[in-house]
């Protein structure tokens, strides 16, 4: 009934070639690197106990998922759909907490007979719509506190389900829904200071308190200056006192490791900035209300953020993550060597991804990965096995056929004139952005033990079906558009 | 481009694939600590190590061979749960040792890595098969060895023994041994290690995470020969050797036979010595073996330095000819000794006076003080020190107070006093001759080798030169140094010799009650020509030394023999030593002397050597 419309084009004309092949490209990578992790144990490739004729299976599924979704669902309906599906999933994602199977720790599992089921992989799909859906009906422009509330409890819901699962991999991936707030209007300032808070807890726990309030003092005050467009006061004030509480916190660290009884530990330069930043609070406070100027008032519910964060670091620190998860980030941050227990993946990671030098070991001749070196070697470390045959060159490939599946999906999304399809596009992309960021970086040591996949390569059927409907989803929708225009 | 939220989005996204990217041209391109690192982990080095060169005897006889034995080896950090009790059984363990050797692992485990190491050494060829069939033990090897192998019961200490190198040995050889890799510790082994050792190999396999090998790396491309050691010919006469350890068994002393026309040594008995059984598990036995009041380690014949006694008197005699203060036809009067102011230095009873050949025959002390007082006051010389200094040159030209320069790693220089010696003593100018009476008979401060003294009989069989004694012979890969080719002449002209020569042989060839000392040593036909020594022992009994060659003519082979508390000269080291001699000419021992045989060899006076007992 459509191919009567004479406007119509072609398939091959109205999708985003360049995101379909790198889609490919990256499912045959996965497919070949799955292989070469079992090639040693099956060296055929036809058995349906290796991991890789599995993957064939979950590949050819997945290809006809996308087909169903490219030429038999109507894409109207995924407006229409999203709210319930979302709700139905959220149920789903708290359901799987007291019934699910635990596994590693989490309880994110349905086990139905031989059918296992990961709500929170469909939720990436419920959300993303949810969030598509809702900012675009009621034309959310987050000018005023009720858009935020509304965008954040979109996301703040199944990120809370999630957490309680125990699957902090999959709750970060939530995070980068900030990108996409951000683009539809969210200010700048919200990203600023979620990098601030993060640099923040990393600086407390690897240097110390002092650092950490130095930088958010550093920060406040650039921004608050430079802001007003008064960039030589900064320079002629501020920059004279970091300095010398610099100086100051270098000679009581020397005096107090001396003399722990020293008269100097009671001049603690951690106190001495923190009193200065209460300081710094009451005189912009008192500027803000004065001049109604909003940025200086909420600048000061920021430093009081970042101060709190400071000092209750510890608690949240020892009594908030589990102890391994408190290892891993030790590990990471290099307060602690590890490479027996917490280290222990990682630095295996390091050396397989190391060991593979510029070419590569050449496909099928890694040891590392090959050998049982590597842990999860077919799942959440298969970039070592990419690392470790393909080299530094294959890498590097392999992340820019990421950046470019991104970008096309942003360049599409920006393209399009569906409020709706724009921001599913840019959740899309913010989803895959996170996966790679995560898995990448913590194959690499970038980022703390988190076990999430590597989109479209790791092994896994579940993963590889929920990021194909995801990324068909929005070539449909653009498809959709652009066959009329 | 405009910077809109799109872009920096963008800019973002490809400011984070950079970091990736940098990170991984760090890990991947600049560092290369985790190459290093997953080769350790996924490629088993294995060494490979060489045949270790064979020790022959002069006849070709294999002294020191090969056998195989196998060490157990693991990677700890690999090692999974296995049964203890199985292993334990198979090897014949206790179960603590085990235990306790895991447990030294673990404490070590930062160190030890992915490395392999020794969980048991030189278990049997048998146990190793046991143990290869049995499934369940991840993380094990067994790891091919060779050990040293004792055919013939001869040699022991001569040889020297093999023991795996320790840190502090490592450290002496910097970049030469690795542990776990033998190497000759003491005599022959350690002496030509850089011949026997060979050069090591090195296999390289790919394993996987339980150690188990999946292949060759690199089809052995890299993999690295073994060159075996070279073989080493000695100059020993295993049969000989072996005779001479059985005649000196239940003795303290020595016993050392060159073959004068080459200077080659055909038996070199230190006793008490080490067993061959004994060295081949040097480590069971290390402990009694230091503990041995005797010590058995320590090889006397070129490590004790003793008074040579009378038979110093043919030295002297043939110094005395060569300076012309004596003739042969010189004789001097002895009344029981040499008197000299309210002094004597006794003598026994024998005919008097007597001329040169007459006192080496009855080795008469007397003689030998006036021919040593002639040479000392000899007018010739300004002063006393002059005619000291002299006479020590003369000395010294026949290997004494010096290294000989043999091949042994640790050979005494010996003593020979010198004028200046006297001098620090009593001072310049007093003292004389009859001060210093007593080197005329080879004592006092006289002090020397039993090497010296085979090796001074060899110069008297050559009547004048020797060569430099050795243990090793050329042979095929293995070449000596030159210098053990070249003949070495002494200071006495080589006309002087025939004489004491002549002495030397009336002692051993006049009939028992002529007076001659060592009427024992002779054997009919043999032409053997010796002198007698009888050293004073501060701790006890004399000891009793004999040096002789045989025949008079064309020698083939020289003896020193030298018994601690043994007496008289005649009692023991004089027969000993020429039934080595009758055994190496005659290949048996004739029927009279059968009974001199076999008091020789069940003859026991170890009682007689006082040692400190170690507590």
């Amino acid at each position: 009934m459509i191919g009567q419309r004479t406007s119509q084009r072609s398939f091959a004309g109205s999708v985003d070639w360049l995101l379909i092949i790198s889609y490919l490209l990256l499912v045959t990578i996965g497919f070949m690197n799955v292989y070469s992790t079992v090639h040693n144990t099956y060296p055929d490739v036809f058995v349906w106990d290796s991991r890789a004729c599995k993957q064939l299976v979950w590949i050819g599924s997945a290809f006809l998922l996308a087909i169903m979704i490219l030429f038999v669902i109507p894409t109207r309906i995924y407006e229409q759909i999203a709210i319930p599906a979302y709700l139905g999933i959220f149920v789903l994602l708290v359901l799987v907490i007291f019934i699910g199977k635990e596994t590693n720790g989490s309880h994110s599992w349905f086990e139905l007979g031989p059918i296992k089921l990961q709500p929170a992989e469909l939720s990436k799909i419920t959300s993303s719509l949810t969030l598509a859906a809702i900012i675009s009906k009621l034309d959310l422009k987050f000018k005023t506190f009720r858009d935020y509330l509304i965008a954040g409890a979109v996301m703040g819901l199944p990120m809370v389900a999630i957490l309680a699962e125990n699957e902090t991999g999959s709750m970060l991936v939530y995070v980068g829904f900030l990108f996409v707030l951000y683009r539809e209007g969210i200010s700048g300032w919200w990203l600023f200071l979620l990098g601030l808070l993060i640099a923040t807890v990393v600086v407390t726990l690897k240097f110390g308190p002092f650092w950490s309030l130095l930088l958010v003092g550093i920060a406040a005050t650039a921004t608050n200056e430079i802001v007003i467009g008064k960039g030589r006061r900064w320079f002629l004030i501020f920059l004279p006192i970091v300095t010398v509480l610099i100086v100051w916190q270098i000679i009581f660290t020397r005096l107090t490791a001396e003399n722990p009884e020293s008269a100097a530990r009671f001049f603690d330069p951690a106190y001495i900035t923190a009193a200065l930043l209460a300081v710094l609070m009451v005189v912009y406070l008192i500027r803000g209300f004065r001049s109604l100027n909003g940025f200086k008032m909420t600048s000061v519910g920021a430093i009081l953020a970042c101060i709190i964060m400071v000092f209750s670091i510890d608690f949240l620190f020892d009594k908030v993550l589990q102890p391994h998860q408190q290892k891993r980030i030790e590990v990471l941050l290099g307060i602690t060597e590890d490479r027996s227990g917490a280290g222990y993946n990682v630095y295996q990671s390091k050396v397989a991804i190391g060991s593979g030098g510029f070419f590569g070991r050449g496909y099928l001749n890694g040891t590392q990965s090959t050998y049982g070196f590597v842990p999860e070697q077919s799942t959440d470390f298969i970039f070592c096995t990419v690392g470790e045959e393909w080299g530094f060159l294959g890498c590097t490939a392999i992340i820019l056929l990421y950046v470019l599946l991104i970008s096309r999906i942003v360049n599409g999304a920006e393209k399009s004139r569906e409020r709706f399809t724009r921001i599913y596009g840019y959740c899309v992309a913010a989803c895959l952005f996170m996966h790679l960021m995560i898995n990448v970086g913590m194959t690499i040591g970038l980022m703390p033990v988190i076990g999430i996949p590597l989109p479209l390569v790791s092994y896994g059927g579940s993963s590889l079906w929920a990021f194909t409907i995801l990324i068909f989803i929005f070539v449909a929708l653009d498809r959709n558009e652009k066959k009329y225009f | 481009m405009k910077l809109d939220r799109k872009n920096k989005l963008l800019i973002g996204l490809c400011v984070a694939a950079g970091l990736l990217i940098l990170q991984l041209f760090s890990i991947q391109v600049l560092s290369s600590d985790f190459k290093n690192e997953a080769s350790s982990q996924s490629t088993l080095r294995v060494p490979v190590y060489p045949r270790r060169g064979v020790i022959k005897d002069r006849n070709g006889k294999v002294l020191v061979g090969n056998k195989q034995c196998y060490d157990v080896m693991v990677t700890p950090k690999i090692v999974r749960e296995f049964d203890t009790l199985e292993f334990c059984r198979i090897f014949d363990v206790d179960k603590e040792y085990v235990q306790n050797k895991f447990a030294e692992f673990k404490a070590n485990a930062k160190r030890i890595g992915y490395q392999e190491v020794v969980l048991l050494k030189q278990v049997s060829k048998e146990k190793y098969t046991e143990f290869a069939e049995i499934k369940g033990f991840d993380g094990f090897r067994c790891q091919l060895r060779n050990i040293r192998d004792y055919p013939f019961n001869a040699g022991g200490n001569l040889l020297g023994y093999v023991s795996e190198v320790d840190a502090d040995f490592i450290k002496r050889h910097p970049g030469e041994y690795r542990p776990g890799d033998y190497a000759g510790r003491t005599g022959l082994e350690a002496a030509r290690e850089q011949d026997l050792r060979g050069v090591k190999g090195e296999q390289k396999f790919i394993r996987n995470s339980r150690n188990q090998i999946e292949g060759p790396y690199k089809d052995g491309l890299e993999d690295i020969e073994a060159v075996p050691g070279k073989d080493i010919v000695t100059t020993i006469d295993a049969e000989l050797q072996s005779y001479g350890q059985r005649l000196m068994q239940h003795k303290v002393g020595s016993l050392v036979a060159i073959e004068p026309s080459t200077g080659e040594i055909l038996a070199l008995v230190s006793s008490p010595g080490i067993d061959v059984d004994m060295l081949a598990e040097i480590g069971k036995h290390y402990k009694e073996i230091s503990e041995n009041p005797y010590k058995p380690m320590f090889n006397r014949a070129v490590q004790a330095s003793y008074p040579p006694g009378s038979c110093f008197k043919v030295m002297n005699g043939l110094i005395g000819l060569n300076e012309g203060v004596i003739t042969p036809a010189t004789a001097y009067p002895c009344s029981r000794g040499y008197h000299f102011g309210n002094h004597t230095l006794g003598c026994h009873a024998h005919t008097s006076p007597l001329d040169l050949e007459t006192s080496i025959m009855m080795s008469c002390n007397a003689y030998y003080c006036y021919v040593l007082k002639n040479l000392l006051e000899n007018k010739k010389y300004e002063s006393i020190d002059e005619a000291m200094t002299v006479w020590n040159e003369y000395v010294h030209s026949f290997g004494f107070g010096e290294k000989l320069g043999s091949d042994f790693p640790a050979e005494l220089g010996g003593n020979i006093p010198t004028a200046n010696y006297y001098n620090k003593i009593y001072g310049k100018g007093h003292w004389k001759a009859n001060t210093v009476i007593s080197i005329s008979i080879g004592q006092g401060e006289i002090g020397c080798t039993p090497l010296h003294l085979a090796n001074f009989c060899a110069t008297v069989a050559n009547r004048g030169f020797f060569y430099t004694p050795h243990i090793v012979k050329d042979s095929e890969g293995v070449e000596i140094d030159e210098k053990y080719h070249e003949k070495r002449y002494t200071k006495v002209a080589p006309e002087h010799f025939e004489k004491v020569v002549g002495g030397m042989y009336r002692a051993v060839n006049s009939p028992f009650g002529s007076g001659a000392t060592a009427s024992i040593a002779q054997v009919p036909g043999l032409d053997i020509c010796g002198k007698t020594g009888t050293a004073q022992n501060p701790h006890g009994d004399d000891n009793s030394v004999f040096m002789c060659f045989a025949p008079k003519d064309n020698p083939k082979i020289a003896v020193a023999a030298y018994i601690e508390n043994g007496g008289f000269g005649a009692t023991w080291a004089a027969p000993i030593a020429s039934l080595l001699v009758e055994k190496y000419l005659n290949g048996e021992i004739r029927d009279e002397r059968k009974g001199l045989e076999y008091r020789m060899l069940t003859g026991d006076i170890m009682w007689k050597v006082r040692v400190k007992k170690k507590k």
